[in-house]
């Protein structure tokens, strides 16, 4: 296709008014080609776990949009973000997918740079540079921002990135629920060895979009939920504590992040799960217990999937894990999953929980299975000249959310959709397609931190 | 004479086995899982590891390791059951319309028989194979890779206690592995 996209263009790709969404911004090379610079250069990206690299040393290459880049604490201990890309010729710096190093040396000339980014080793240097190669000014490119918050580690490209705090905003309360303890103490937790990686023939929005709130995919799971694979025997996930739940999507849409939960009553209490095995139950029993008590009304939020603008979602409880949907060209994405646990869960715990994350997640999980013959055969069917004369239908809740939302006396920050009747709603859809309109649109991050503007604040 | 008769048992333990083995991957392909099922022990362990790059030196950490890390697959006959009833639950997507499979296993070597090979018990082997799916339409896929499994003599017929899958792929290009290797 020859169109040449203008910033103008994408409102008209996504009509919010008319909660609509062209195909072009999923299978068009143009848009994909935009959308590296607009969205991956200048958001916040997940990176990897602190708990990856918990040595002087240790690295662990991943991936922010297209690009490889290199985690890794140096000698001093420092964590540090570079693109992996040799500064003389480009070539691939490191390709391993982890390990520990002193140094990390150029396959192709030799250049060396130390795990701080420093170029340290240059063949040839006295005879063919002359010492006149001012080595300072040829380290690994290093992220302009990268923040350790709770054990994630986030960069951006974007030196005028607003702090990673206020680009998540209100968020952050479910991004606390992934990363902190199940017994709500902070940042309690770890990654289990092995990181997921698989390619899924789709673009990268499908899977982050799924993840944002799309409860109405239900059937998508109908044949796990009849084997039964949750952590009680039943169904993919315990649900008994949703009993006399509220269901909300809550969607930050000037920022483009959104997941689901459910409210549990006032008077609600801890009840069983993972029933599977008496340990865990006790322990998870135990934990919600001390996390009621310990965040009082708000141990009424069940967090459910949720994605953070662009493209990392994450599931805080059933199987508790983070994905990261990397883009490989209009069609293609490549998936990484990392899993999460309580760092001082009891081996039994954490050993129940692997078990029941590998037979949940990814290209061999029961339930994902399906998740990803979905985005494929969608985006599939969605590439023709004709399919791509129709919008996306996003209208589903349309003019039913509320932005002061209260239940009992919690306040939930955000746009909130109570689906609790209705069972489904878009709006955590639309607010994440609106901000990728933004960010398509917008010249620089003066113009997407709207909420400044607002007066909304962070 | 010893000699060559242990070596005509090996043989003939090894025709037997591989006859074994290709009557397991026409069950597979034939679909008739629930017979596939039956092959297996009630104590059998399916692992199939992810695999690294990793440095020179260091291929001790190639694997993510059994019991501990996250695998592609890490589990006993319960969940390899549950599987099974899903692909036949009818509305398993990423099965339905079903896939079209070859399992294609060569390179068979027996690398430990007990007690002997006349009269072997256990049999631990190591294969090759090649798994090729095609489905829906144009959608194809190729998994090739090292196999090791330890089969058990159970009622006159072979049984499979352990398969052990290695797979030649870093990041799977395969967008989900609903078949069985």
């Amino acid at each position: 296709m020859a169109i040449t996209f203008q910033p103008s263009s994408y409102s008209g790709l996504v009509d919010q008014d008319n909660g609509m969404v062209s195909r072009e911004i999923f299978v068009n090379s143009d848009i994909y080609a935009e959308e590296q610079e607009r969205i991956f250069t200048r958001a916040w990206l997940f990176v990897g776990h602190e708990s990856q690299v918990s040595k002087p040393g240790d690295f662990f290459v991943s991936s922010m949009g297209e690009e490889s880049v290199i985690l890794c604490r140096d000698r001093q201990g420092e964590i540090h973000v570079f693109l992996n890309s040799c500064m003389h010729r480009g070539m691939k710096v490191c390709r391993y997918d982890e390990g520990n190093t002193p140094i990390f040396t150029c396959p192709y000339h030799g250049w060396s740079f130390a795990t701080d980014g420093a170029l340290v080793g240059v063949p040839f240097y006295k005879d063919a540079y002359h010492e006149e190669l001012d080595k300072s000014q040829w380290g690994l490119i290093r992220v302009p921002r990268m923040t350790n918050y709770k054990g994630g580690i986030w960069a951006t490209w974007d030196p005028n990135a607003p702090d990673f705090l206020e680009y998540i905003g209100g968020f952050r309360t479910y991004l606390d629920i992934l990363f902190d303890g199940w017994d709500g103490s902070e940042g309690g937790t770890e990654i289990i060895g092995g990181i997921e990686k698989w390619m899924v023939p789709s673009n990268w929005k499908f899977p982050a979009e799924n993840f944002i709130g799309d409860r109405y995919h239900n059937i998508s799971h109908r044949s796990v939920d009849l084997v039964g694979i949750g952590p009680s025997g039943q169904g993919r996930r315990d649900n008994s504590d949703r009993e006399g739940a509220k269901s909300l999507d809550v969607s930050f849409p000037e920022r483009g992040h959104g997941t689901v939960m459910f409210l549990r009553p006032e008077d609600a209490q801890p009840v069983a799960s993972y029933q599977n095995d008496p340990i865990v139950a006790e322990y998870f029993y135990q934990c919600e217990i001390a996390r009621k008590e310990r965040q009082g009304e708000l141990w009424r939020i069940l967090a459910g999937p949720g994605t953070i603008f662009p493209n990392m979602s994450f599931l805080p409880r059933q199987p508790r894990s983070i994905a990261v949907w990397h883009p490989r060209g209009p069609d293609q994405t490549e998936v990484w999953r990392w899993f999460l646990v309580d760092s001082s869960a009891p081996p039994e715990v954490k050993e129940f929980l692997r078990q029941y994350y590998i037979r949940y997640s990814g290209p061999a999980g029961l339930t994902e299975q399906d998740d990803m013959e979905n985005w494929n055969y969608a985006h599939a069917a969605s590439r023709g000249a004709m399919a791509r004369r129709h919008h996306y239908n996003y209208q589903m809740g349309m003019g039913y959310a509320v932005t002061d939302f209260e239940d009992g006396g919690l306040k939930l920050e955000g746009t909130v959709l109570d689906t609790t009747k209705a069972r489904a709603g878009e709006q955590n859809q639309r607010g994440f397609y609106n901000r990728w309109r933004e960010f398509m649109a917008a010249r620089d991050w003066d113009e997407l931190a709207t909420w400044r503007k607002n007066g909304s604040g962070c | 004479m010893v000699v060559a008769n242990d070596r005509l048992a090996m043989l003939l333990l090894k025709q037997d086995v591989e006859a074994f083995l290709y009557h397991e991957a026409n069950l597979l392909d034939d679909r008739r899982y629930e017979e596939w099922l039956d092959l297996l022990t009630d104590d059998v362990r399916y692992w199939v590891p992810m695999r690294r790059n990793v440095k020179f030196g260091e291929l001790e950490r190639e694997f993510t390791r059994e019991g501990q890390d996250i695998n592609w697959f890490d589990e006993g006959k319960t969940t390899l059951t549950q599987r099974v009833r899903q692909i036949l639950t009818g509305v398993h997507w990423a099965e339905e319309p079903l896939s079209r499979l070859s399992h294609l296993v060569t390179n068979v070597e027996i690398t430990e028989a007990t007690p002997s090979a006349a009269d072997a018990e256990e049999v631990s082997l190591r294969c090759r194979f090649i798994i090729y799916r095609n489905r829906v339409a144009t959608e194809t896929d190729i998994l090739v890779g090292r196999r090791e499994d330890r089969l058990r003599r159970v009622d006159g017929g072979w049984r499979i206690s352990q398969r052990q899958v290695f797979l030649d792929q870093n990041v799977l290009l395969a967008k989900n592995l609903t078949f069985f290797f």
